[in-house]
């Protein structure tokens, strides 16, 4: 089965507004949460082959810190927060108030790790909190699981699950980014939303878009 | 994923971002070519729908990697091929982990099944844990180079 063959551009325009809405949200979460002010991209929707899978991040995804959400409900998928291992460091010490705390490849406190999953948690909440209002389906978070690893070998975990009945996976990437004007210095996060295969359906009727399926 | 590649020396093979899937790389000690592929579940089985991408599943990609070795051999010629594998980590702990989510070490499981099945001799792995492995082999010195996050790089 393949889902390309059902995916027209203007799903994908659709599906650009289900990130956009989503990670809006999470930005206005965020920026409460670090009392900045946080900018959005446009978001990035891609069809990916998984043999394409390797070459599909740039070189400062190479080593990031991930939160991930399985999600269940009507709509099933995963969500990921990421952010490149440095820049997740510093976020957690400034949610921390805390410079002893750590996230690097090689070592990692616990605060730290738990303050970045609460924080993920609350960012993923609103992303889903808001795609549920939008589509009026219910999306139910697991409760988040951490890694600090390749961003590839990250997603590619997660759908291997699901990759008996898909031969590409559909992504939904919005980058958020907080422009700290003081030190000069920009955090850059990502959303990854992967609807499953079965609920991209779902989730294009539920917005009145016919999906030929 | 779900790819099979062939280099020859001095080319080589790499596939980056092995999660739970596993890299199987093959290759003939008379031969400097090697067979890599990125595979991502156990058994061509639970395909559904459509075409089986023999790449993706343990069966049949190491069927297929062997097939090409035995195809380069001359009629009657004894082959002795061999595998080095790396990969089916656990990256995420769930305490609602379903089946589905172990699916790592059925991938080394099936792999290793397959390699006996087929008469390859395993030589090395590197597998398990709960690191990402980007991996590239050398068809000359038939040496796995393997590259992790937390681990720095390791060769078998």
């Amino acid at each position: 089965m393949s889902m390309s063959r059902r995916i027209e551009p203007f799903h994908l325009d659709v599906l650009k507004e289900v990130g956009n809405i989503g990670a809006g949200h999470a930005a206005t979460a965020l920026s409460s949460l670090l009392d900045k002010d946080i900018d959005m991209k446009v978001p990035q929707v891609k069809l990916e082959p998984f043999h394409m899978f390797g070459n599909m991040f740039r070189e400062d995804m190479e080593n990031v810190a991930a939160i991930y959400f399985r999600i269940d409900g009507e709509v099933t998928g995963s969500m990921f927060f990421m952010l490149p291992v440095k820049e997740a460091n510093s976020f957690v010490q400034k949610l921390t108030g805390d410079t002893s705390q750590k996230i690097t490849v090689s070592n990692t406190t616990e605060l730290a790790v738990s303050a970045l999953s609460e924080a993920g948690n609350i960012l993923a909440g609103s992303y889903l909190t808001a795609l549920a209002d939008f589509t009026r389906l219910n999306l139910i978070p697991s409760p988040p699981g951490f890694a600090v690893d390749m961003a590839s070998a990250i997603l590619s975990y997660a759908l291997v699950p699901l990759s008996a009945a898909a031969d590409e996976a559909l992504i939904i990437e919005t980058e958020i980014i907080e422009n700290d004007r003081e030190s000069n210095r920009v955090l850059n996060g990502y959303f990854f939303f992967l609807p499953d295969p079965g609920s991209l359906g779902k989730i294009l009727q539920s917005l009145g878009v016919p999906a030929d399926e | 994923m779900a790819d099979i590649n062939f280099a020859a020396s001095p080319s080589t093979i790499r596939t980056s971002g092995l999660g739970s899937c596993v890299g199987v790389v093959i290759y003939d000690e008379k031969l400097n070519i090697g067979g890599m592929a990125h595979i991502m579940l156990p058994d061509s089985s639970m395909s559904r729908g459509g075409i089986v991408q023999r790449a993706k599943y343990a069966d049949t990609a190491v069927t297929d990697l062997v097939s090409y070795f035995r195809s380069k051999s001359k009629q009657g010629e004894a082959v002795r091929l061999k595998a080095k594998i790396a990969g089916g980590a656990q990256m995420f702990q769930f305490s609602t982990s379903t089946e589905l989510f172990r699916i790592g070490p059925r991938n080394v499981e099936a792999v290793k099944e397959q390699l006996k099945n087929m008469k390859v001799m395993l030589i090395n792995e590197d597998t398990g844990g709960s690191s990402g492995r980007t991996i590239e082999f050398d068809p000359e010195t038939k040496k796995l180079y393997i590259r992790t996050v937390n681990k720095g790089e390791k060769v078998i």
